[in-house]
């Protein structure tokens, strides 16, 4: 079976993981527009070639990112999302927003 | 009425027929340029030709005529779908199919042999129940049926209480049926072709020209041809193509594998579809067991079959159909299916004028091959999108208006 090398449970097997949708910079919540937004949401550019996308060892439940050929199905690497993002996204704060405005 | 099978009956002698000449010279200009000579792209030139008058189409394919998910499918043809626009649009192509042998006059081999679709859980008895009463509704013969009658549909089906999943209940669609595929696709290039249509087989699309916001040509590795409209029909490869027009969709290609026994004495009718373990068959009037249903976990453009889903498929219809452990199998192959978030297709217009869509066909597609075409060439010669397809255009995303048909999609056909 394929193997895939997970930052922090190292090489298993594909079937113990899910694919979770190609890496893209997600637009800023608070100013991008509706489109961008379904865009953000729907759309994908599926790529021919080398991407980066998400992918979750299931039983650890951790999300990491994975540079991968979708047409020789090659892995290139594999690394934590800590590597991509240090803020944290908050949306508490934007939930409370919208329910005062409610 | 056609008379071909009867003249066919009565002649003394047989002779290799010749269908149609694909064509040789590129010409330097096209009223229509269809992208992907499967079985979409096709039927979009056959109806254009034959209801619209517009004859001066060249279809090409980068490879040869039915040669993507055309041919690899499992020619699954049913409309018991759960929304009501999605039931209505693949009932028309249901009533399209039944009499697509006469309109060609050659035979597509159309079967009528029902298909049950398995319930081995409550909450799929509900949806069971919900989809009926949608399908009644608009006219497509669908009922819940119990054990009972599942037994006297299918003899050989395992029944047994102490099977892994056992069978609760069952969606019968009277109205379900397979067909020739390769069929379907000669049949429609056929009369095209008979038309004045041309076919260019070995011509890849590798651009698209676009001034002022309208496609005005398209690159090949043939030279350029310029023209008046251009269509997209290429199933798995839909995101590459449109993005030549600088179109991005909500589409992420996946393999779809499927595979075929050896030939065997005729023992199951209807085609048998388990949504829960995951599996779907019928069995062809070859004797062949189809066994389909293994959407590859993760996106490729690749049509390599794997050990993986020869084993999930395996151990899935063995749950249905134990004596099936006996079987050889013959062949396995896959596609790469355009899969949208909502499992319906997206067909109509785009931000491009006179470039228009037809993708998001992931694993359902085939069925819909008749009403796609007499509704995409209504919309290009009309400039009006039909009431049928309204509801699947690219837009729908952005305004939050999926129409979902995920949980009718389960089994992938
Ligand atoms: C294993 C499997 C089982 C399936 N089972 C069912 C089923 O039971 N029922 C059902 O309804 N559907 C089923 N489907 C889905 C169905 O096969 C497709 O949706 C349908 O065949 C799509 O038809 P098409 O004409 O749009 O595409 P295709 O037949 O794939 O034709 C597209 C053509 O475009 C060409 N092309 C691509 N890129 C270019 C380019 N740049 N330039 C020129 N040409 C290009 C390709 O060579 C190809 O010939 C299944 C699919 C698979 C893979």
């Amino acid at each position: 079976m394929k193997q895939l090398r997970c930052p922090l449970n190292g090489l298993r097997n594909i079937s113990e993981f899910i694919y979770g949708g190609e890496y893209h910079d997600v637009p800023d919540y608070r100013s991008c527009s509706s489109r961008d937004w379904s865009e953000h949401v729907f759309f994908a550019e599926t790529k021919a070639g080398w991407v980066i996308e998400w992918w979750c060892h299931l039983p650890t439940s951790y999300w990491f990112l994975v540079e991968r050929n979708t047409v020789s199905d090659e892995i290139r690497r594999s690394f934590p999302s800590s590597d991509l993002y240090q803020e944290r996204v908050d949306f508490s704060r934007a939930l409370a927003r919208e329910k005062q405005s409610e | 009425m056609p008379f071909g099978l009867l003249k066919y009956g009565l002649r003394q002698q047989y002779p290799a027929q010749h269908q149609f000449t694909p064509s040789k010279k590129l010409k330097k200009h096209y009223d229509v340029v269809i992208i992907g000579a499967g079985g979409h792209g096709t039927s979009i030139a056959y109806n254009l030709a034959k209801y619209h008058g517009i004859t001066d189409i060249a279809i090409i394919d980068k490879s040869y005529l039915g040669g993507g998910n055309t041919a690899r499918n499992t020619a699954v043809i049913r409309s018991n779908y759960l929304t009501a626009e999605g039931v209505a649009f693949y009932r028309e192509s249901v009533r399209l199919y039944q009499g697509l042998s006469n309109e060609f006059d050659f035979n597509i081999m159309m079967e009528n042999r029902g298909q049950l679709t398995l319930a081995h859980s409550d909450a799929a008895i509900r949806s069971f129940r919900w989809r009926a009463e949608v399908n009644q509704h608009l006219g497509v013969r669908s009922e819940l049926v119990d054990r009972k009658t599942i037994r006297e549909l299918v003899p050989n089906l395992r029944l047994s209480e102490d099977a892994r999943y056992p069978v609760l209940a069952g969606l019968w669609h009277k109205d379900g049926a397979t067909a020739r595929h390769d069929a379907v696709v000669w049949g429609y290039a056929r009369g095209a072709c008979q038309r004045g249509v041309e076919l260019h087989q070995l011509t890849e699309a590798q651009g698209i020209e676009i001034e002022q916001g309208r496609a005005v040509g398209v690159r090949t590795n043939r030279g350029r041809i310029s023209c008046g409209a251009v269509v997209q029909a290429v199933a798995g490869a839909s995101s590459m193509v449109a993005k030549m027009a600088g179109l991005q969709l909500p589409i992420q290609s996946f393999p779809l594998q499927a595979m075929v026994t050896q030939p065997y004495k005729p023992l199951l009718d209807p085609h048998v579809s388990s949504p829960h373990v995951h599996v779907y068959v019928h069995q062809t009037s070859r004797g062949e067991f189809v066994i389909g249903g293994g959407s590859d976990p993760y996106p490729l453009y690749h049509s390599r079959a794997t050990l993986d889903q020869k084993e999930k498929l395996a151990g899935s219809v063995l749950e249905l159909f134990p004596f099936l452990a006996q079987a050889r199998v013959l062949r396995q192959w896959a596609g790469t299916t355009d899969m949208t978030p909502d499992y319906s297709p997206i067909m109509g217009l785009s931000a491009v004028k006179n470039y228009f869509l037809d993708a998001g066909w992931g694993t359902w597609g085939f069925k819909a091959t008749p009403i796609c075409g007499k509704t995409m060439a209504e919309l290009i010669a009309t400039g009006r999108v039909p009431k049928l397809i309204q509801p699947f255009s690219l837009e729908r995303f952005y305004r939050f208006e999926q129409v979902n048909e995920a949980g009718a999609t389960a089994a992938s056909h």
